[in-house]
C-alpha cells in the first residue's frame, strides 16, 4: 500500500475538476482523474484515465489498476457532469439518457466501486457534487435537476448502507463557480436569476469549494455523513 | 477452469472467515450453502464475499467481472446459493468476457 492518501476526481479535463486536481496533488494526495476527452496538462502525483464514467467495464478496469498500484482509496469526488437546458416539450430522449448516464449512473458506478476499495481499510470519504437547481427547480432544468436530485437521494441511502465501513457520503451543492465551464456556458440573465436566489447573491470561487470539500474530507469528520452543504446559501 | 474458480472462491472464503465468528464460519466445500435458506451468510456477509471473490477473480484471471449482474439478481436458482453454483455462474461470466 502506498503511503500517500489516494483520491479519485471525475471530470478533470477542465473547470472545477481540473482546479481540484491541481490543488489536491499539491496538498499531499495522489489524484486519479478521468474524462471523456484527452487532457492538455500534466501534474505530479496525477494519473489520468480517458473514459466515459458510465462505461462500467472501463471504470472497473480503472479500479482494478488502482487497487493493484495503490492498495487504497481514501476520497472520491464525483464531479463529472453534463448540463442540459431545455423545455420538457423540446427535450430529445437522447438528451435525457445522456444526462442521466453521466450525472447519475456515473456517480452510482464510481460510488459502488469505491466502496469496495474503501471498505478494505475501513475508511473513506465520498463527496457527490449536486446543484442549486434541485431546490430552485427553474423552468428549463427538468432533466439536469432531476439527474442531480437522483444523486442526492442515492447518497442518502448509500450513507446509511456504508457508515458501518467507516465511509461517509456527503453532498456539495453548487451554484455558479467563477471562471469555470459552468459560468461560461450560462447566459448572463440566467446566471443572475440563479444567484439572486442565494443569500450571498454572488458567484462562488474555487477556494469556497475546496474549503467545503476539506471539511468533509477531514479525518475528524467521521460523524459527518448524509449532509447537504449548499454554498452561498439557498 | 471451474476448478481454478472454485479455488479462488475457497481462498475468498478463507479471507472472510477471518472476519467471522466461529458459528458463522463457512466450510470450504463445493456444497457449502452460502446464502438463502440454511446459508450462514447474512446480507453483510454476502457483500463481503462478493467483493472478495470479484477482487480475487480479477487477480487470478486478469479480467474484471461484476457479480451483481441482473441475471444473478433475477435467477430463480440464485448463483449465490452454494459454492458450486457460484463457480458455475462465474465460469459463464468469464467465458463471455474472454470470448469478447
Amino acid at each position: 500500500m502506498i503511503d500517500k492518501p489516494v483520491m479519485i476526481i471525475t471530470g478533470t479535463r477542465k473547470g472545477i475538476g481540473k482546479n481540484l486536481a491541481e490543488y489536491y496533488t499539491q496538498n499531499g494526495f495522489i489524484v486519479i482523474g478521468c474524462s471523456r476527452g484527452n487532457i492538455d496538462f500534466e501534474l505530479n502525483n496525477y494519473e489520468h484515465y480517458c473514459l466515459d464514467v458510465s462505461d462500467e467495464s472501463l471504470v472497473k478496469k480503472m479500479f482494478k489498476e488502482i487497487r493493484k498500484k495503490c492498495g487504497r482509496l481514501d476520497v472520491l469526488i464525483n464531479n463529472a457532469g453534463v448540463s442540459s437546458e431545455n423545455h420538457v416539450l423540446l427535450t430529445p430522449l437522447k438528451e435525457a439518457h445522456d444526462s442521466l448516464n453521466t450525472n447519475f449512473i456515473g456517480t452510482f458506478i464510481f460510488c459502488r466501486e469505491s466502496v469496495k476499495l474503501m471498505k478494505m481499510n475501513q475508511h473513506g470519504r465520498i463527496i457527490n457534487i449536486s446543484s442549486i437547481h434541485v431546490p430552485l427547480a427553474l423552468a428549463g432544468t427538468s432533466i439536469y435537476s432531476s439527474s442531480k436530485a437522483a444523486i442526492e437521494q442515492f447518497s442518502r441511502v448509500l450513507a446509511r448502507e456504508v457508515f458501518q465501513f467507516g465511509i461517509t457520503i456527503n453532498i456539495l451543492s453548487l451554484s455558479v463557480v467563477k471562471d469555470t465551464g459552468m459560468e461560461i456556458a450560462l447566459k448572463e440573465k440566467i446566471k443572475r436569476k440563479i444567484l439572486n436566489q442565494t443569500i450571498s447573491k454572488d458567484r462562488l470561487n474555487i477556494y469556497d469549494v475546496i474549503h467545503a470539500l476539506n471539511f468533509f474530507i477531514n479525518e475528524k469528520s467521521k460523524m459527518v455523513s448524509n449532509q447537504i452543504l449548499c454554498l452561498g446559501g439557498v | 477452469m471451474n476448478d481454478r474458480i472454485k479455488l479462488v472462491i475457497m481462498n475468498s472464503i478463507e479471507e472472510i472467515n477471518r472476519q467471522l465468528e466461529n458459528e458463522h464460519q463457512l466450510e470450504k466445500s463445493t456444497n457449502t450453502v452460502l446464502f438463502g435458506e440454511g446459508g450462514k451468510l447474512d446480507s453483510l456477509g454476502l457483500i463481503n464475499l462478493v467483493v472478495a471473490v470479484e477482487q480475487n477473480i480479477e487477480d487470478e484471471f486478469d479480467v474484471t467481472i461484476t457479480l451483481a449482474d441482473e441475471r444473478a439478481m433475477s435467477q430463480e436458482n440464485s448463483p449465490f446459493r452454494t459454492v458450486g453454483s457460484l463457480a458455475d455462474y462465474i465460469e459463464l461470466l468469464l467465458e463471455e468476457k474472454l470470448n469478447d
